[in-house]
């Protein structure tokens, strides 16, 4: 069944334009960075931008942070919120499930395939940038957010660990989403669930008066891959992201799967 | 092959489908007919697992349902409220796709049986264009062949012939009744009365979620016990009919008259009117349509029930 829905998403012209159009934003924003040789001021603007004029090797960890906010969880949420919505909306989810396909290796397997996009979108993003990066500001050892050097080899494990962490991050998207793909029969409206707990979060990640949440929201510490370019590294802010994330795609999973598999599938 | 007891389904506080109790035996053509609303749909969804019903027991193959869906699906071909397909994709890699999905089948690979449904259904000539680009009819034929893929031992169809022109109506009647010659047994639900009154052997009828008949076509079409005289002495006929024991007058028109014979054979009253010296020109013993059947049955005015 995942090869099944691997040749799906494969086969899917839309996959490959939106992870076209991923890459292409920091590809964009690297070419005018070059071209004007205006920088945000070290220390504004969006993170390793101020750095990135010197260095291309920040910027796969830069052009991640370009596209963390919104862009990316914005395809991850439409995609997966597609999964199960999708295919009621066209009405093949009941030809499959009277294949018959069991409604729980279905979801997995819309899982699975989910995270091979998050894994791609990700791996794209980060691996055309450093091309991006190298080729128009060269590659020279790392300064870190903190000032010392940081050596090739480190940087290479730095950034590997960014890409975890971000798809990982990327994953508690999913499971919101594919949870309300399971509740609607419109993939838009999934996909605008996922967006408006996303949007929800973020606001309130903003608030004052929210500080008591604020450690329990799931936006909260998307951008704490930063803390890896820290000599030493901040461990602090990406295990508590991991474990937050964790929950959350934990009990959105199962809400979905609770619900996919008890439903009357009416579509 | 199908048997439900007591199936009941409730959506909230609306009662779909109540106490239906369903007996459809092997190699049947079975018609199962009801207005718009009446719970066919419902029915047709928890027969293959995909509506959980509220109450009651259903057996398909022989085994229960839900549960053994895994076993029993498989044998199953189904086409439910219309064909649904991947519309960037062709009719062939549709199928593929679709085959590919859920358990391994036995029995030839792919690409044949692939060939043999298209074939069966009269896509053998598609191209490669994508289903988007098809026409309704062309569809409806791809959601049969989908159906026809594994060979099943029962099909469950749901309105096959909806878009389709005359010509293709009649090649999937022809269709029905070459694979239930063939030992399949055919469950078609429709509201085209003419169709399963051609087609099938045995038919039910369901109205606002309720069972109202099950019996063979033959005996849900048995005479009405009216009699249609055609003649031009309509005046002379009905005085010899009405003197008959037990027969009523029914309309009457310039050369026709209607004959409610209660207990009497049509043969009487046509030698009483030949003896009588009335020229009879035609003598027929009223069978109901499958239509008259229904409207009776399932008999209120037109509106839906809300």
């Amino acid at each position: 069944m995942f090869l099944v829905e691997l040749r799906k998403l494969v086969g899917r012209p839309r996959t490959w334009v939106t992870i076209g159009l991923l890459a292409g934003l920091p590809t964009l924003v690297a070419v005018l960075l070059r071209v004007t040789g205006v920088g945000p001021r070290p220390g504004q603007g969006p993170a390793f931008l101020a750095q990135v004029l010197n260095n291309g090797a920040l910027f796969p960890a830069a052009a991640l942070a370009l596209v963390l906010p919104v862009f990316l969880p914005v395809a991850v949420a439409v995609l997966a919120g597609d999964t199960v919505a999708g295919e009621a909306s066209a009405g093949t989810l009941r030809y499959l499930l009277v294949r018959p396909v069991g409604r729980t290796r279905l979801l997995v397997a819309k899982l699975a395939v989910t995270v091979v996009f998050v894994f791609l979108a990700v791996l794209v993003v980060a691996g055309v940038a450093f091309a991006v990066g190298a080729w128009l500001f060269g590659v020279k050892p790392l300064p870190s957010v903190s000032g010392q050097t940081i050596a090739a080899q480190d940087a290479t494990w730095r950034t590997a660990v960014t890409v975890a962490y971000v798809a990982w991050s990327m994953l508690g998207v999913a499971a919101v989403a594919l949870f309300a793909s399971t509740v609607t029969d419109s993939p838009l409206a999934a996909a605008l669930g996922a967006l408006a707990a996303l949007v929800t979060s973020q606001v309130l990640d903003l608030l004052d008066a929210a500080a008591a949440i604020k450690p329990y929201l799931p936006t909260h510490y998307w951008l704490a891959f930063v803390d890896l370019f820290r000599t030493p590294v901040l461990w602090h802010g990406v295990s508590r992201g991991f474990a937050i994330q964790a929950v959350y795609i934990a009990v959105f999973l199962g809400a979905a799967w609770a619900n996919f598999a008890t439903k009357d599938i009416k579509s | 092959m199908i048997r439900t007891e007591g199936l009941s389904k409730r959506f909230g506080g609306l009662v779909a489908v109540e106490g239906l109790d369903l007996d459809v035996g092997e190699g049947d053509l079975f018609g199962f007919l009801g207005p718009n609303g009446s719970g066919k749909t419902t029915t047709v969804r928890m027969l293959l697992g995909l509506v959980f019903a509220t109450s009651g027991r259903i057996e398909v193959l022989g085994r229960p349902m839900p549960r053994a869906a895994r076993e029993v699906l498989p044998q199953v071909g189904s086409l439910v409220e219309g064909p649904a397909f991947y519309p960037h994709l062709s009719g062939r890699a549709n199928l593929a796709l679709f085959d590919a999905a859920g358990p391994r089948v036995t029995g030839g690979d792919r690409r044949r049986r692939i060939d043999d449904a298209l074939a069966r259904v009269g896509l053998d000539r598609v191209g490669r264009r994508p289903v988007r680009a098809w026409s309704s009819g062309m569809r409806q034929r791809l959601g049969l062949a989908a159906a026809l893929l594994r060979a099943p031992r029962l099909l469950v169809l749901d309105e096959p012939t909806n878009g389709l022109d005359p010509h293709g109506t009649r090649e999937v009647r022809d269709l029905l009744a070459e694979l239930a010659a063939g030992g399949t047994t055919v469950f078609l639900s429709s509201h085209l009365l003419a169709e399963v009154e051609l087609v099938c052997t045995r038919a039910a009828i369901v109205d606002r979620g309720r069972l109202v008949a099950q019996d063979r076509v033959a005996a849900l079409l048995g005479p009405t016990g009216r009699v249609l005289v055609t003649t031009p002495d309509v005046g002379a006929a009905a005085d010899l009919a009405a003197a008959l024991p037990g027969v009523r007058l029914g309309e009457r028109g310039p050369d026709r008259l209607a004959v409610h014979l209660d207990g009497t054979a049509p043969e009487a009253l046509n030698r009483r009117l030949v003896d009588g010296g009335v020229r009879v020109r035609e003598l027929v013993v009223e069978r109901p349509s499958l239509e008259d059947v229904f409207l009776r049955l399932t008999g209120r005015d037109g509106r839906v029930p809300g």
